[in-house]
């Protein structure tokens, strides 16, 4: 009866949550664009970057929410993901830079011909077609994430072992992508970008159109995630999670229900990358570094791990909390934050989200119980209750 | 020999397994018919369960065959392809999704294409609804229907768990110690459950309850030290020395 509830509740929570990211999406380009900057409800470009920023941190945390929270897997290699979807943005926004960089060469990048390169490298082609760097942002995730997951699960790599693999994956990307003769800028990664899509990537407008595309693309993720959890596959996934040896001898393909499940929230991530990178304006190997993939983590416990709502809560409330808090006391910010997550764990295990969903189904199956016309409406489902 | 095979339901024959050099099942051979209801017996540690596991795809045996249904071998197999074949497994420690609803404990066991896309697109029609529901009364659990499996009793889960294999469509069923910790009036019950599915399909059940075995009236094989000891009806079993001595003296 709890569940019922609680997912009628869910049910309500996502269409509230959607609402209000569209909102988000037409209100905050609105009062960027169309008040002036002394009006009282004027919102500065520089906070429309910066929560635009956050929507793709929590697109991203809830990526590692479908994952984690429903089919059991830690990834600590998430942000790899969210990384190669950026550096897929950020080579089409290096080719859009054209002649314009400091050495005018048309076609290669700055750092190509400091390197003294004299053609384009092959994985370069393409990437100045919007259309081709907009499907290599899901493709590349997508197909690390197919190859790493079909090794891992078919050998039933589990629990902490799968975790350090991940992390272990993410590592050695960010080692490949330090070197300059990888073709990807080595250290100082891609930056100096000046348009996307022929706007200037500076401009109110793009930044505000920028905010609007990281709303819009967290509602839709959302609204896919939530239909994927809600779904017969979704109940397989808790399954498996909970018992995994009892789901296969259900006869389901616990390897195969993992890797698309797997497949799909990397996927997500290279998209959240990809919008984070335009508003950020840079991207380089240190969004590789293991720390991030921890923090995501984090984001995602405190806002509680399975509630899908829960990820964006935490991954904006954290990183608000980050924001703030760096500006004060800027050494302490990483003792915070391990604090932070050892106050959660202890204290609230089902995160912020989880925790008020827990109580409001609660209170609702207490008020549904003790109203009498309840009682008589269950009747019906057991003449057999004698035992 | 060959004409055994591909009459029997289930042929194990010379089935050896050890862990660490300990030798848990000692070439056992045993045979279960088509619609027969079989019950093992045997002291702990006698290798029942590593029996179950053996024919589940769960452990690989160090030597012998096991085949299903005449020709298919099960030792090639894993156990999600097995579970698929038609054998369908209750454990001794009865695992049902705490997480999920009894109902939807039924539905995931339901016999339906268990792939990726078809359970991403599953819609439950109007013929599982019926099926699952007419599962719950079987059970005795249809009350208990939307609630949380983790809140259900010991025998409670035992018999979701029943009510799960019976979703499955198993041709044949493995039950392991199924009345463990259930009272008096619920092991009197599961025994008349049992012979009820055993109607329509064959199952072997591992139990150490004796007054349960009686109840079952079926044949009896009491296994020890990873092989059979002795086969029979129960009175056959249990006065024979051998299994005095091993199992029910002690
Ligand atoms: N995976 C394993 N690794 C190591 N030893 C094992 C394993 N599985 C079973 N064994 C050992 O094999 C022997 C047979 O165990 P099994 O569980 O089959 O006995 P059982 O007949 O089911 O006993 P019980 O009545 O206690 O359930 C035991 O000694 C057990 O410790
Ligand atoms: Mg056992």
């Amino acid at each position: 009866m709890i569940t019922s509830f609680l997912i009628k509740s869910l049910d309500r929570t996502i269409v509230v949550t959607v609402a209000i990211l569209l909102v988000l999406a037409a209100l905050v380009p609105a009062l960027n664009l169309l008040t002036a900057p002394d009006h009282p409800l004027h919102v500065p470009t520089y906070l429309v970057s910066l929560f635009g920023k956050y929507l793709t941190y929590a697109l991203l945390a809830l990526a590692l929410d479908l994952v984690w929270g429903f089919c059991g897997i830690l990834s600590l290699g998430h942000a790899a993901f969210f990384a190669l979807g950026g550096y897929a943005m950020g080579m089409y926004l290096m080719r859009q830079i054209g002649a314009r960089g400091s050495y005018g060469n048309p076609l290669l990048p700055d750092f190509m011909v400091f390197l003294n390169w004299k053609e384009l490298p092959w994985f370069w082609y393409g990437f100045d077609m919007f259309w081709f760097a907009a499907l290599m942002v899901v493709l590349v995730p997508g197909l690390i994430a197919f190859v790493f997951g079909w090794f891992a699960f078919r050998s039933r790599v589990n629990g902490v072992y799968l975790s350090i693999i991940t992390q272990a994956m993410t590592y050695a990307l960010l080692l490949a992508f330090f070197r300059n003769d990888m073709g990807f800028g080595g250290n100082n990664g891609l930056t100096d970008f000046k348009d996307i899509l022929g706007f200037n990537i500076q401009a109110d407008g793009t930044r505000a159109a920028l905010f609007a595309a990281s709303a819009l693309a967290l509602a839709v993720s959302l609204v896919i995630t939530s239909g994927i959890v809600r779904s017969k596959f979704g109940k397989v996934l808790v399954a498996l999670r909970d018992a995994e040896s009892r789901t296969r001898f259900l006869g389901y393909r616990v390897e195969h229900m993992k890797l698309f499940a797997f497949t799909v929230s990397a996927m997500m991530a290279g998209v959240a990358g990809a919008l984070y990178v335009p508003q950020v304006g840079i991207i380089n190997p240190g969004e590789f570094e293991p720390g991030n993939s921890i923090e995501v983590v984090i984001w995602t416990a405190v806002g509680g791990r399975g509630t899908l709502i829960g990820p964006i809560v935490g991954a904006i409330l954290v990183n608000g909390g980050k924001s703030i808090f760096t500006a004060a006391f800027p050494e302490f910010w990483l003792f915070a934050l391990g604090g932070l997550f050892v106050l959660v764990t202890l204290f609230l295990p089902k995160g912020v989200v989880g925790t008020a969903q827990h109580y409001l189904a609660r209170r609702r199956a207490y008020r549904e119980t003790s109203r009498p016309e309840n009682a008589t409406g269950l009747a019906d489902a057991e003449p057999l209750a004698a035992e | 020999m060959t004409e055994k095979t591909t009459k029997s339901l289930l042929y194990l024959d010379g089935v050896s397994v050890s862990f660490d050099g300990f030798k848990a099942l000692n070439s056992l051979s045993f045979i279960v018919e088509p619609g027969e209801l079989r019950a093992i017996i045997g002291p702990n540690g006698a290798g029942k369960t590593t029996m179950m596991d053996i024919i589940t795809g769960k452990t690989r045996p160090d030597a012998g065959a096991v085949f299903f249904k005449g020709d298919i071998d099960l030792t090639k197999k894993d156990e999600a392809e097995i579970a698929q074949l038609g054998i369908g497994r209750k454990f001794q420690k009865p695992t049902v999704f705490e997480s999920h609803t009894v109902w939807d404990n039924l539905e995931l066991a339901l016999n339906r294409s268990r792939g990726v896309f078809a359970t991403l697109f599953y819609r439950l029609t109007g013929e599982d609804k019926a099926r699952i529901e007419e599962i719950l009364t079987t059970v005795r659990l249809t009350a208990r229907r939307d609630d949380l499996a983790a809140n259900l009793s010991h025998g409670q889960k035992q018999w979701l768990e029943i009510g799960m294999l019976l979703a499955q469509e198993p041709e044949l069923l493995l039950v392991d110690e199924p009345v463990a910790g259930m009272t008096d009036a619920e092991t009197a019950e599961t025994a008349v459950l049992l012979k009820e599915i055993a109607r329509t399909r064959s199952v072997v059940v591992v139990e150490h309850d004796m007054g349960f075995i009686r109840d079952l009236g079926v044949k009896v094989t009491c296994l020890a030290e990873g092989s059979v000891l002795a086969e029979g009806s129960i009175d056959f079993v249990s006065n024979d020395p051998k299994v005095i001595e091993n199992y029910l003296g002690r």
